[in-house]
Parts: C-alpha cells; sequence; structure tokens
C-alpha cells in the first residue's frame, strides 16, 4: 500500500516540544568528528597546486622535480583525471572546476595535486611543480562579461533561449523567460512606474568548517571516502562517475557537518583526493585551507538587476518585469533563472515578465547558498516595491497587502499556489509591535517580504526496534540543523513512545537506499514523511505480533497512544502492549521489528517570510548597526520549534551580512584580494541583535503533519529589508549591495 | 624549526644575533602564529620573551611609566594609574582583536609588527612614547614613531628586541583619546585611526597636542598641522574644523578592500574632530 502523504489535522505530545539535539553535547565538548577529525593507518597528506591567473591557457605541467621530493607518493594533474563524462557537460563542468585542464579559469583554479607521508614535503613538492601559462585577458564583472568587447571564456557557448540562434560566441550561456499577461498594456494602465538598476557583490556561504575528507582506494576496485558534505550518496555518484569507479564499490560515510548552506552539494576536491590515493595506493587525507575555500569552492552569483514596476494610484500593481543577470563563474549555470522564477513569487500579478541571463566570469563555479538566487532578486525587487510605496504615499506592509498572492493565484513562475503564508506573514507584520515602535535618531525601518520554493525528493528511511523497546532511525539526508532531533520527535510522535527512547543516525551509502542530499530545504520535510512511513510500517508489524501473542485475528488489533490494543467486548480483558514489551518478546514472534520506506516526498510546500528591520547610521562615516530585526515565517508545522527558530535567526544573519559588509573584491589582476575572514567580513556576534522570530503555521497540505521546509527562505528578505531601513534612514536609495561604509558616505555625499 | 625561552635578555639576544636564517621574537605570538599558517613562511628560530624576568611587569617612576615587552594588552586595562594617565593607549590597546586576543598581544608586538593599521600606535605616537631597545651590542632608546619604516619593515637591527615601552610622565589637565573606524564592531582592522593628545592650561586652552594617524599611509604618521590647528585654542567650532581639515589633507591612503580613498580622508577628520573632544573632555576642559 502506498504511503498516504495527505495532511491530517491531530494533537500532537512530542512534536512542538523543544529538546535537547541528539549531537549537541559531543558538538560542544570537541567529542563530534568533522571531516578532517578521521585518520586511516598509512594515511598521505595532499596538496593542491593552484592557479594564480584568472585566465590562462596551461601550455604544459612539468611534476619531475616535485616527483623527486623525498616523501612524495603521487602527483595528479588532468591526465590522471580522463574526461569520462561521455558528453555529459554538467559533469564535465564539475570535472574541469576539480581539476583545469586546457585553461584555468580563476585565481585559484587547481591545476595539480600532490601526496606526501607529511605537509612539508607536499608543500615542497608543490613549489617545484612547473606550470606553463599564456596568460589570457580575463573578465570578473557581470556586465562587463557581457559587453561584446569582453574577453570570451568559452569559445563552444552560442547563447541558448534565443531566436534566432546567435552566430558568434559569447559568455552569456543561457537566457529564460517567465511571466504572463501583457506587459506593456499593463505599464500603459499604470499611474506611477517606478524604475531602477540595482547590483549585489559576490559573497561566499562562509561555512566554518572547511571542505576535509579521507579518501583510500582499494587494489580490488572498492573504495571509501569519509567527507564533510550536505549529500554523500549524491557524492558518490559524481566521484564514481568522474573516477570509473562502479557506484556500489564506493563507500562514502558523511562526516558531522559545521556548515554548508548550499556550498557543499558539490563536490570540489574529493575525486582529487581519490585519484591521488588510488594512484599512490594509500589512504589520502584532504583538507582546504580558509583561503582556498574562498577561492575555490562555489560562492554566490554577483549580480546586475533591473527593475520596473507600474501600479494604479489606489496601490494595484498593473505590471512588473525584471531584467536578471547572474554570473555563474566559468561554467553554465541556472543561477538567473531561478532568480527570474522567485523575483515577484509573492505577489498577485496580471501583467508579469522577468527574463535572466546566465553569464560566465573568471571566478570560482557558483554554488548553491541558502535559497539560491533569490536574495538578490528579492533585494532588487522588494526594493522597487518600497520606492512605490513611497512614491504613492502608501504603507509599505499596506501595499504589498494589497497585492499579495493567496491560494489560486497564478504564481509569476507559472503553477498555481495552493494554500500559501505570504498574506498571514503581512498581517503579522503588520500587527507586531516592531512596526509601530518609535525610531530613534539617525535611525530608518524597512521591510521585505521573501519567497523559496523548497523541495521534496527522494528518500529512504529505516526505522529499527531494538529488543530493549528504543527506536533506531537510520535516515540519509545529512543532519545540517538539527534534523536527528526533528525526525526524532516525529518517530516518537508516530511510535507513542519518548523522545529519548529514539536515536536518529545518518546511514552511509552502503546501508541505506539512495536518498537525495539535504539541500531545497527538504532535511525535515522528506524525512519526517519517509520516517512517518517507516513508523506506521512498525506499527503494523507490531499489531501482528499482537495479533500472534494474543492469538486473535489481526482484524481485532489496533495501534494508540504506543500500545497494541485488543479491539472488541470478546478481548476485553487483555492489557494493551507496549512498544518495550512487544520488542522484548520479539524473538518469539518473528523476529526483529522494523519498518522501512522509500519515497518520492513530492509536494514540498512553499514559503514565505517578511522581515523587519531597523537600522541606526553615523551619517558623518556611514557607519550602521541593526538596533532591531524581526522574522516572521510560515513553517507549515515547527516540529522542533527552537531549531525553526534557529534557521530563522541564522538566515537573518547571514542576510544581514551579505546585505552590509560581506563581498569579494578582485583586484584588477583578477586575482581574489580578500580569501579570509579578517578581510571578508561576516558578522560577528557583537554586530547583531537579537533577532526575533514569529512562527506561523499555515499546514502544508502535501505533508501528514503540514510540514513545510524552513532553512532557507530566512535569507530572502534581509538583502532588501537592510537596503529599504538604510535607505530610509539616509534619504537615499541604497541599490548597491553590500551596503559598506564607504557606499552609504558616498550616497550622503552625493557621490553613491 | 627551533623554539627556544631564554631567561634573559642578554640570551635572547645573542640566539637572535647567531641566527643565520629568519628568526622571529615571539610575544603573544598572535601576528606571528597567524604568519607561521602562511605557506611561504620561514623560520628556523622563534625567540620566545615571556620567560625573561621583568618583561612581563608595567612599573610608574618619576619618568613615567616602563611597560614591559611581554605585558598582556588585557593587563593595560587593570592598571588604575595608567588607565588614568594615559587612557587614549589604554583604550587603542584594548581595541585590538577581542577579549581572547588582548589576553595575549602586546602593545611592543603590535609596533614590531608594523601594520600601518596597528591600533596601538597612533596612541603611542600621540603620547610622544620611547621604546627600550637591547641588542648585541647593549641597551639604546629611541621614538616609538622611528620603529615602523614601511608595511612589514622596522628599523630594528638584526638581534635587537624592544625591552619595554615608555610613557612618559602625566602633566596635569592632559588627556588622550585613541578612535578608529572598523565595519564592524570588533575582530576588525582599522580603516582610519586617529589619535590625540593633549594639554591645557587653567583657562581650557589648548597649550600642547599631537595628532597621530593610522592606516592612511604606508606608517602611522605625526600630523604637526594638525597640533597646530588646535593649540591656542579652546576648541572651539574653528579649531576643530580646522583639525578635521589638516587630518585629511595629511592622509595619504590607498584604495583596497577596507576602504576607498574618498572615505578613508573624509573619516581621518571626523574621527579627529570626535577624538578631540573626548581628549579635551578627560583632560577637564569644559
Ligand atoms: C583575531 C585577531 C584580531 C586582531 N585584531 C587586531 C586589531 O584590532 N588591531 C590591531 O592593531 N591588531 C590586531 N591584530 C594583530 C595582533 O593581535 C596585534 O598586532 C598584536 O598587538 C601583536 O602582539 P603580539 O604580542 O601577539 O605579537 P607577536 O605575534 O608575538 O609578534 C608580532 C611581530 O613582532 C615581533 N615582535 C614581538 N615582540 C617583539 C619585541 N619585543 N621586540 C622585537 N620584535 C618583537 C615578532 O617577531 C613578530 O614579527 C589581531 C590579530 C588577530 C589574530
Amino acid at each position: 500500500m502506498s504511503f498516504d502523504a495527505a495532511y491530517q489535522s491531530k494533537t500532537f505530545n512530542s512534536v512542538g516540544t523543544r529538546p535537547l539535539r541528539p549531537d549537541g553535547v559531543d558538538k560542544v565538548t570537541g567529542r563530534a568528528r568533522y571531516g578532517a577529525d578521521f585518520n586511516m593507518p598509512g594515511q598521505l597528506v595532499a596538496r593542491v597546486l593552484r592557479s594564480p591567473h584568472a585566465h590562462a591557457r596551461i601550455r604544459g605541467i612539468d611534476t619531475s622535480k616535485a616527483e623527486a621530493v623525498k616523501g612524495v607518493k603521487a602527483i595528479v594533474t588532468a591526465a590522471d583525471l580522463p574526461d569520462l563524462t561521455n558528453g555529459n557537460a554538467d559533469l564535465f563542468a564539475i570535472l574541469d572546476n576539480c581539476m583545469a585542464r586546457d585553461k584555468a579559469m580563476y585565481d585559484g583554479h587547481a591545476v595539480a595535486a600532490v601526496a606526501a607521508i607529511d605537509e612539508k614535503a607536499a608543500k615542497q613538492a608543490l613549489k617545484l611543480i612547473e606550470v606553463d601559462y599564456e596568460v589570457l585577458p580575463h573578465v570578473v564583472d557581470v556586465d562587463a562579461a557581457m559587453q561584446t568587447d569582453a574577453p570570451v571564456l568559452n569559445e563552444t557557448v552560442f547563447t541558448t533561449g534565443i531566436e534566432p540562434a546567435p552566430t558568434s560566441p559569447s559568455n552569456v550561456t543561457n537566457r529564460a523567460e517567465f511571466g504572463h499577461g501583457d506587459v506593456d498594456a499593463g505599464f500603459a494602465k499604470a499611474d506611477v512606474i517606478v524604475e531602477r538598476s540595482y547590483k549585489t557583490e559576490q559573497t561566499h556561504q562562509g561555512y566554518i568548517e572547511p571542505h576535509a575528507c579521507v579518501a583510500n582506494c582499494n587494489t580490488d576496485g572498492t573504495a571509501d571516502l569519509w567527507v564533510c558534505t550536505q549529500g554523500h550518496f549524491v557524492y558518490r555518484q559524481n566521484c564514481a562517475d568522474l573516477l570509473g569507479l562502479e557506484v556500489s564499490k564506493l563507500r562514502v560515510t558523511s562526516s558531522e557537518i559545521g556548515g554548508g548552506f548550499g556550498g557543499k552539494t558539490h563536490v570540489w576536491a574529493e575525486p582529487v583526493a581519490l585519484a591521488l590515493s588510488r594512484k599512490a595506493g594509500r589512504p589520502v587525507k584532504l583538507i582546504m585551507s580558509r583561503e582556498e575555500v574562498f577561492r575555490a569552492s562555489g560562492p554566490t552569483s554577483a549580480t546586475s538587476i533591473d527593475v520596473k514596476i507600474g501600479a494604479r494610484k489606489d496601490g494595484r500593481i498593473t505590471a512588473a518585469s525584471a531584467t536578471l543577470r547572474y554570473s555563474s563563474g566559468p561554467y553554465p549555470g541556472m543561477w538567473a533563472e531561478l532568480g527570474a522564477m522567485t523575483s515577484f513569487a509573492c505577489y498577485d500579478l496580471d501583467n508579469v515578465q522577468t527574463v535572466g541571463f546566465e553569464v560566465l566570469v573568471n571566478r570560482p563555479k557558483v554554488a548553491a547558498y541558502r535559497a539560491p538566487s533569490a536574495p538578490m532578486a528579492a533585494f532588487a525587487v522588494e526594493s522597487a516595491v518600497d520606492e512605490l510605496a513611497h512614491t504613492l504615499g502608501i504603507d509599505a506592509v499596506d501595499l504589498r497587502v494589497k497585492n499579495a498572492a493567496k491560494e489560486g493565484t497564478k504564481s509569476s513562475y507559472g503553477p498555481v499556489y495552493g494554500p500559501i503564508g505570504i498574506g498571514p506573514t503581512l498581517q503579522a507584520a503588520k500587527s507586531h509591535p516592531h512596526m509601530s515602535a518609535p525610531l530613534g535618531k539617525n535611525q530608518g525601518r524597512g521591510m521585505a517580504c521573501g519567497f523559496w520554493f523548497n523541495f521534496g525528493g527522494q528518500t529512504c528511511t529505516d526505522l529499527n526496534i531494538n529488543a530493549d523497546g528504543t527506536v533506531t532511525l537510520a535516515v540519509g539526508t545529512v543532519d545540517v540543523g538539527g534534523s536527528r532531533a526533528s525526525l526524532s520527535l516525529i518517530a516518537a510522535e508516530e511510535l507513542g513512545i519518548a523522545y529519548d527512547d529514539v536515536k536518529a543516525v545518518v546511514a552511509d551509502t552502503a546501508t541505506l537506499g539512495y536518498n537525495d542530499m539535504t539541500d531545497g530545504s527538504r532535511g525535515t520535510f522528506s524525512s519526517s514523511m519517509a520516517t512517518i512511513s517507516a513508523a506506521r510500517n512498525a506499527i503494523k508489524v507490531m499489531c501482528k505480533r499482537a495479533a500472534l501473542t494474543w492469538d486473535i485475528p489481526l482484524e481485532d488489533v489496533y495501534w494508540e497512544d504506543g500500545h497494541a490494543h485488543a479491539a472488541g467486548t470478546k478481548h476485553g480483558n487483555r492489557a494493551p502492549l507496549s512498544v518495550k514489551e512487544l520488542a522484548a518478546e520479539a524473538g518469539n514472534t518473528g523476529g526483529p521489528i522494523a519498518g522501512h520506506s522509500e519515497l518520492v516526498a513530492d509536494g514540498a510546500g512553499v514559503s514565505f517570510a517578511t522581515h523587519i528591520c531597523d537600522i541606526e547610521v553615523d551619517p558623518e562615516t556611514g557607519s550602521s548597526r541593526v538596533v532591531r530585526y524581526t522574522v516572521i515565517q510560515d513553517a507549515g508545522k515547527a516540529v522542533h520549534p527552537s531549531y525553526v527558530e534557529g534557521q530563522y535567526q541564522g538566515g537573518a544573519a547571514q542576510g544581514i551580512g551579505w546585505a552590509l559588509n560581506e563581498e569579494y573584491v578582485y583586484g584588477a589582476d583578477g586575482r581574489l584580494q580578500n580569501p579570509g575572514f579578517l578581510d571578508y567580513r561576516i558578522p560577528v556576534c557583537s554586530d547583531l541583535p537579537m533577532i526575533d522570530t514569529q512562527i506561523l503555521e499555515i499546514p502544508n497540505p502535501n505533508h501528514p503533519y503540514g510540514v513545510r521546509g524552513v532553512g532557507e527562505t530566512s535569507i530572502v528578505p534581509p538583502l532588501a529589508a537592510i537596503a529599504n531601513a538604510v535607505s530610509n534612514a539616509v534619504g537615499v536609495r541604497m541599490s548597491h549591495i553590500p551596503i559598506s561604509p564607504p557606499r552609504i558616505l558616498a550616497a550622503l555625499d552625493g557621490n553613491g | 624549526m627551533r623554539y627556544e625561552r631564554p631567561q634573559t635578555l642578554e640570551d635572547a639576544a645573542a640566539l637572535l644575533a647567531a641566527a643565520d636564517a629568519p628568526a622571529f621574537v615571539l610575544a603573544g605570538g598572535t601576528d606571528l602564529l597567524v604568519r607561521m599558517q602562511n605557506d611561504n613562511f620561514e623560520a628556523d628560530l622563534i625567540v620566545d620573551i615571556k620567560s625573561i624576568a621583568g618583561m612581563g611587569d608595567i612599573v610608574q617612576s618619576d619618568a613615567g611609566f616602563v611597560i614591559g615587552a611581554a605585558v598582556p594588552c588585557a593587563a593595560l586595562s587593570e592598571d588604575a594609574a595608567l588607565v588614568a594617565a594615559w587612557p587614549g593607549v589604554v583604550e587603542a590597546a584594548n581595541l585590538i582583536g577581542s577579549t581572547q586576543i588582548q589576553g595575549r598581544c602586546t602593545v611592543a608586538g603590535n609596533l614590531c609588527n608594523a601594520s600601518p593599521a596597528a591600533d596601538s600606535v597612533p596612541a603611542l605616537v600621540a603620547a610622544d612614547a620611547r621604546v627600550r631597545i637591547a641588542g648585541p651590542n647593549g641597551t639604546r632608546e629611541a621614538a616609538v614613531i622611528d620603529i615602523p619604516t614601511g608595511p612589514g619593515k622596522t628599523s630594528l637591527a638584526k638581534g635587537e628586541i624592544i625591552e619595554a615601552v615608555l610613557l612618559p610622565k602625566r602633566a596635569a589637565q592632559a588627556g588622550d583619546a585613541y578612535l578608529r573606524f572598523i565595519p564592524r564592531t570588533e575582530m576588525d582592522i582599522a580603516v582610519v585611526g586617529v589619535s590625540v593628545n593633549l594639554t591645557l592650561d587653567a583657562g581650557g586652552t589648548v597649550t600642547s597636542a599631537r595628532v597621530a594617524l593610522g592606516a592612511v599611509g604606508p606608517t602611522v604618521m605625526l600630523v604637526d598641522a594638525a597640533a597646530e590647528a588646535i593649540i591656542g585654542t579652546s576648541l572651539d567650532d574653528a579649531a576643530l574644523d580646522a583639525l578635521a581639515a589638516a587630518c585629511s589633507a595629511a592622509s595619504t591612503p590607498i584604495d583596497d578592500k577596507r576602504g576607498t580613498v574618498a572615505f578613508r580622508t573624509k573619516v581621518a577628520g571626523v574621527l579627529a574632530r570626535r577624538a578631540a573632544q573626548t581628549a579635551y573632555t578627560r583632560a577637564g576642559g569644559k
């Protein structure tokens, strides 16, 4: 029988409580094992040689002197990673990014790697590898890369999505368009039109744990990889494909993860570590330094966005359009497309059109970053909506309420919405005390909305009932934010047992069926669905065991409050059997008790949030300080409210950093100037106020408990909320993120 | 690489003088240990000076204060007499890094690291501080401003170690203040730093002043024109305007990842004005 995921209202015992997470003590006492905390006997140290050039042809690599260094066991270049991608362009991009082939495409691009018995030998060998580069002209700015005279990164790229197809190559890989209605007709009906261009700079997820792995290739074709990742099944597939290994022979174990936020959905150095191990015949440990993480993992796009919105005097929007240009690094991406899909998703619009252009630049390959592409689009659109409110003289919340999408609205990217939370979050903002609190001198308030799709995907879960009646839950989605606690609560809820009697573990790729990675806010959404299903399967088994024990027909057994009950008057005086009792007798009633589930978690509910922010600006120095911040977001159902609040606060904190100070700074030579936390400024604790949160619960109709993904949406509104707050504080529209002190001061002095 | 922890200055200087490959003094290590992580860092010898007698002491005498080279910055704020006499120097030292960093880092290390953005150095220069230097050929003294010669470079000769930082005796009715601009609240590096040190007469007129700027040139600079702009005034608006203008004019910053020329030039003036007002109040001016 297939699993029925439809929402059913019920009262909860475990779900909605706030117990401590099972991984917490290990993490705060230093016992938890992260990527770099695993070791194997005889393991070698790997180091990667990286291009100092933004764009250069590799004419040759001479490793002979490096190979002669005592202690060096293997050196690999692209020659050791032959192209097995068979015309799969996405896979080829991953391969080329892991190890440059014909050309180095950015400062930091790997060109060779060494495995040696110690760090010293590895470092010495790196210095002796001779790379013959022919330096080529480069381009790092997204707008500059679209100019006709820009250096073309890849001569085989002809923009797709344009009719007729272009006849010459360019850095624009694709054009994507979304929308409906007739925007020209809509703008003609408008009383007021606001139109402005915006820019955002490239940022990094800034996870505290750098990429790290231990790889071991055996002579029999089997291999092991211990790695910090958001998706060990996906890493297994990628590594196996790139190295020509059999997927089933590569076993990948995910370590604890010190942050990923999308940056660990992608292989970077893991195939290189495996190639080194294969060549050296020994285990290899590879840890990227912070500098390498900045230069050669996957930051977000830099963007350039034009927005136009028209409205009648009463505030009803008649048309909206946006052109979005997103950099994707040296390989094609679909980042602008996501931006184009999400930009107007909060609104109910008759006429809307968005166009996204994917642009190649000599910067690292872009990877997902928490609700990828949505924050920049929201920054541009929500800034324009704020400006429209000012122009019309309508309150910023009221204007949004008037135009908000609701159940039945045809979204700007196509689908028709079910029950959604944008309206309720706006109403909550309107009545929130923050909205009416007085502002101090030099302070400004801003608010903004945000949307994210969320994702479901392939999921597989095992629930084993141990002999003592406790439960081990094996899941395949890496726990990036407390999902082991949430999933334990769900198992406890279904089985009617205590949270402490459930232990959730993340199983490796050899012990559980395939799972998509933890992205798209799917960890708790999809694995909870599979956990509910697995628990219900285990309950079926337990009912059978009870029927056997009592020697009564199965139809006469039902499950309630964590016990098997005998139904009807004829079995009336049988005491119910608890999970513990059934487990204790399992050996005599048919063996171990378990529930299994495999499913595709369709129906992830879309997610909306509204943020409010107060900022104080020093008008003489451009220094700014966030003095109050409130997040209101629909969770569908908050399984573990503290960790939902943590997600809201974390996304807001990252968004605040992005909005105010974080940016990749490139020199004229195309080299990254700030690959470290001193000059790549993520917020420190004292930079942030307590971030207040308000959880709304508008059930997702496609999940038994109504759960929606909550992890990503919280980073979507902050860029715009901050920009609106600063703009309102200084009286000048801030259209370039980060809104750093020099930019604020320049705007105040009229040089913005 | 060799690590040595000598007990006397003579031994320390001799070890450094005898080294024939790069050798480094280790004080708090908050710069040095970070640099050692770099792939291109090379050293054969590290000489830890924290075990040398007297290096961890702050001594007050008729001539002023002697701050041993191994005194962590956190200890400065615990010396009430020092805080009363040189609040600007202490506040500068206590802006370095964070609480944890201040538990290790030293003012002498901040000076010898020779970063143009070092926080304590403008305050020391404005205070007219000197250093006592021990070397293979004995001991000498130098003005703080003469130690850094460019980013990462000092005038110290091979084998020379700063033994102590010397702050002069304080006149009555004197005060100093240091302000820096950073985009965050802590754990950051100065984009502009300004220190003002001044003395007042009984009527509240500035009789002497020293103004120093950090992070707006290759080394910390003493701006005479800025001092002259306030000497003889009671820090009225015109004097403050002249001070700000002199500081902006003296700034020769660069555009880089930390700030623009326009930004640094303007903020140098803004901070000078604010620091001067604080120093004036601390000196008893009204
Ligand atoms: C997280 C962090 C934040 C920081 N924030 C700031 C900041 O806000 N402002 C700031 O100015 N700095 C900052 N720094 C830099 C550093 O903390 C300071 O420069 C500190 O004062 C250095 O002192 P130290 O004793 O740790 O020096 P060390 O690292 O021990 O030495 C620094 C250099 O000086 C030499 N040296 C040290 N003592 C002597 C001596 N007595 N004689 C001769 N040479 C000597 C060493 O050989 C070395 O080259 C920060 C550093 C970190 C890691």
